[in-house]
């Protein structure tokens, strides 16, 4: 009989492994629940009844799936820019500014193209376009990150407010069409609908952009656990006192992980530009780039758990449409509030907890 | 006249930003960032204006006001201070909930989505009741809101809470170095949640005042001006004396642009961008040199 191998360490039995990932939306979405029935109850009205709406409205047919899945892809694109930048241990606020930069630069491109350009080069373009718009809103930040050590969760806060009004400024002044508050539409780069291919999402927003974003979440894996500069990126987001003397040059890594950040909401803007709408609308971000902090959180800065949580958070966007007949859609706004007070603050206790009584097994 | 008018006109628009400056001072000096401003202000502005509507009575309203800023605060101070919550990620939390839970209440209190019934406010002097009263009269009318003169000493307090009581002078070293101020005994929790629930207290007054001079709560009603108040903070160096400038400064901006409205000297949007600008400037080291409380925002072990 062998002696086991005491330098090896004892592996965790699997439910345990599957607690730790998991643990963490379970709890949050069970404080949500609890919240959401004190809401729906002082409404006066059924929570049973509110969330069949919800499931009904949402995952039970395919139009609101379609919806979901819509608005999904660009939470899935300011999720994955949000974590990247925890990733390197910064907080891009910045999103929603990003995300909307982004949307005019693929409209403006998409406008400038004649409409013979083909199909696939016009998109090519507007992406092109919307990522180096949302790179050029992170550039302030970044640039002064970099250089002076500003603080990113400050400039990019600001450089929201700056963008916008900048933007309105631009759609006010120079592009719109009379009395409105977007631009023309565009001639070329429409991207599909989803429709076309599977008729069941007839009149659903949800188109081929959704490839980009799980495009983008899997070049974001690779990136971040597969090559050298994804690894500097963590070290730097870890310990960057210890990466600098590592030989990692930390000021130009948060540089360029800005940029990238920057351009992974930019490219979320397609999804409402190229996909829905066909022109850029004033106000079209309506809190998706904030949205995307909640995603990252709950996604634990994982892609694979962005996709998961951009899911779970168009879910409860898409679900409050469905339940406004009984309680202000406003509830959900709220228990999304809620899911990220509760990852914040209770998956960390729960951890702790969890923790002890292992420690107590052992 | 034109100058007087100008000034009280600055005055007014200041008010909102001074209270939530003096809250911003406050919570940041001890270490919790002020992200949250904009939220507990909307929800200080709901709350009052459901104290008016249901009392009758704007004083009330101005203290329902401040119950709902402390809530607020008290909520952020519980997940930052006590679970030790990330304060930024708290912060975007709170703004997005402050903002659904007002309109989720409008809805049921007043079922309406976008504003509130009339609300009784400040009316001293008739002031909204029209009518062109000249000369010192209008000067009254402006006045009639009794948060303007509250506002202006609103910082003042805060810069004497900050440099002339023992209360002070811990909070400033718990914000600067919370383990020197834990070593000699000062408990660093208590600290900052008596300045948070005091800055929740501020920026819920800053709510009132836009609601009573409204004389109605509106969906989502501050509009940023609590970003403005927090951009007033950075770019008066966390001073209070230069914070108030700062807010004085931001408001004459936009007094300014109001004014010359039909001259079309700058675009409306390009003003806005002047606090942020500024901010950005500032945060930058560029002009001057710019500290932030050394603690600030960092998670310290009780």
């Amino acid at each position: 009989m062998a002696q086991p191998d005491l330098s090896a360490p004892a592996r965790d039995p699997w439910y345990q492994r599957l607690m730790e990932p998991l643990l963490p939306p379970l709890t949050a979405l069970l404080i949500a629940a609890v919240v959401g029935d004190l809401l729906i109850l002082s409404f006066g009205q059924s929570p049973r009844e509110v969330y069949r709406l919800l499931v009904d409205g949402t995952w039970g047919n395919a139009y609101g799936f379609g919806q979901v899945l819509y608005k999904a892809t660009t939470l899935a694109c300011t999720g994955l820019a949000v974590a990247l930048g925890i990733r390197a241990g910064m907080f891009n606020i910045g999103a929603e500014g990003q995300l909307a930069l982004g949307g005019f630069a693929a409209a403006l491109v998409g406008l400038g193209l004649p409409a013979g350009t083909p199909a696939a080069l016009a998109i090519l373009l507007c992406l092109l376009a919307a990522g180096a718009g949302g790179s050029l809103a992170a550039a302030v930040p970044g640039a002064l990150k970099a250089r002076f050590g500003a603080s990113e969760v400050i400039v990019t806060i600001m450089m929201n407010f700056i963008v916008a009004a900048f933007l309105n400024w631009l759609v006010a002044t120079k592009v719109s069409v009379a009395e409105s508050l977007h631009t023309p539409e565009i001639h070329a780069g429409a991207v599909p609908r989803l429709a076309e291919v599977f008729p069941a999402f007839h009149g659903s927003a949800a188109n081929f952009t959704i490839l980009v974003a799980i495009g983008l979440a899997v070049s974001v894996w690779w990136f971040l656990f597969r090559t050298r500069a994804g690894y500097e990126l963590r070290a730097v987001g870890l310990q960057p006192d210890a990466a600098e003397y590592g030989g990692i040059h930390v000021g130009r890594t948060w540089w360029r992980t800005l940029l990238l950040s920057g351009a992974l909401a930019g490219l979320g803007g397609v999804n409402y530009v190229l996909g829905y709408k066909q022109y850029y609308e004033e106000g079209f971000a309506a809190g998706a780039g904030y949205l995307g902090i909640a995603v990252a959180l709950v996604g634990r800065n994982h892609p694979a758990g962005v996709l998961v949580a951009s899911l779970l958070f168009a879910t409860l966007s898409q679900g409050a449409l469905a339940v406004n007949a009984l309680v202000p859609k406003q509830m959900l706004d709220v228990l999304t509030a809620v899911v990220i007070i509760a990852v914040a603050t209770a998956v960390p206790e729960v951890q702790r907890l969890l923790r002890a009584l292992r420690g107590r097994q052992a | 006249m034109s100058i007087l008018a100008f000034l009280i006109q600055t005055l007014r628009i200041a008010t909102p930003y001074l209270f939530a400056a003096s809250g911003g001072v406050l919570s940041e000096r001890a270490g919790v960032i002020a992200l949250t401003l904009e939220g507990w202000m909307l929800t200080g502005a709901f709350c009052a204006a459901l104290g008016s509507f249901y009392t009758g009575s704007p004083w009330l309203g101005v203290l329902a006001g401040i119950g709902g800023g402390v809530l607020a605060a008290a909520l952020h101070a519980l997940a930052t201070i006590r679970y030790r919550a990330d304060q930024v990620v708290l912060g975007i939390a709170i703004n997005l909930m402050s903002v659904g839970i007002t309109r989720f209440f409008l809805r049921l209190a007043f079922d309406s989505s976008s504003n509130s019934p009339r609300i009784p406010g400040f009316d001293w002097a008739g002031a909204s009741e029209g009518g062109t009263t000249a000369g010192l009269g209008s000067l009254l009318a402006s006045f009639s809101n009794p948060l303007v003169l509250v506002a202006l000493l609103s910082l003042p307090t805060v810069w004497w809470i900050l440099y002339r009581t023992p209360y002070g002078l811990r909070l400033r070293a718990v914000g600067e170095k919370p383990e020197a101020a834990a070593s000699v005994g000062v408990s660093v929790a208590r600290v900052r949640w008596i300045a948070v629930l005091g800055a929740g207290a501020f920026a819920g007054m800053g709510g009132a005042y836009l609601a009573l001079e409204q004389h109605q709560f509106t969906d989502s009603m501050t509009a940023g001006r609590g970003f403005i108040a927090l951009a007033a903070v950075i770019f008066g160096q966390w001073e209070p004396k230069r914070v108030a400038l700062a807010c004085l400064l931001f408001a004459a901006a936009e007094t300014f642009q109001i004014r010359l409205q039909g001259l079309q000297l700058l675009p409306s949007q390009f003003v806005e961008m002047i606090p942020y600008v500024l901010t950005i400037i500032a945060v930058a080291g560029i002009v001057g040199r710019s500290r932030q409380p050394a603690a600030l925002g960092r998670v310290t072990e009780p």
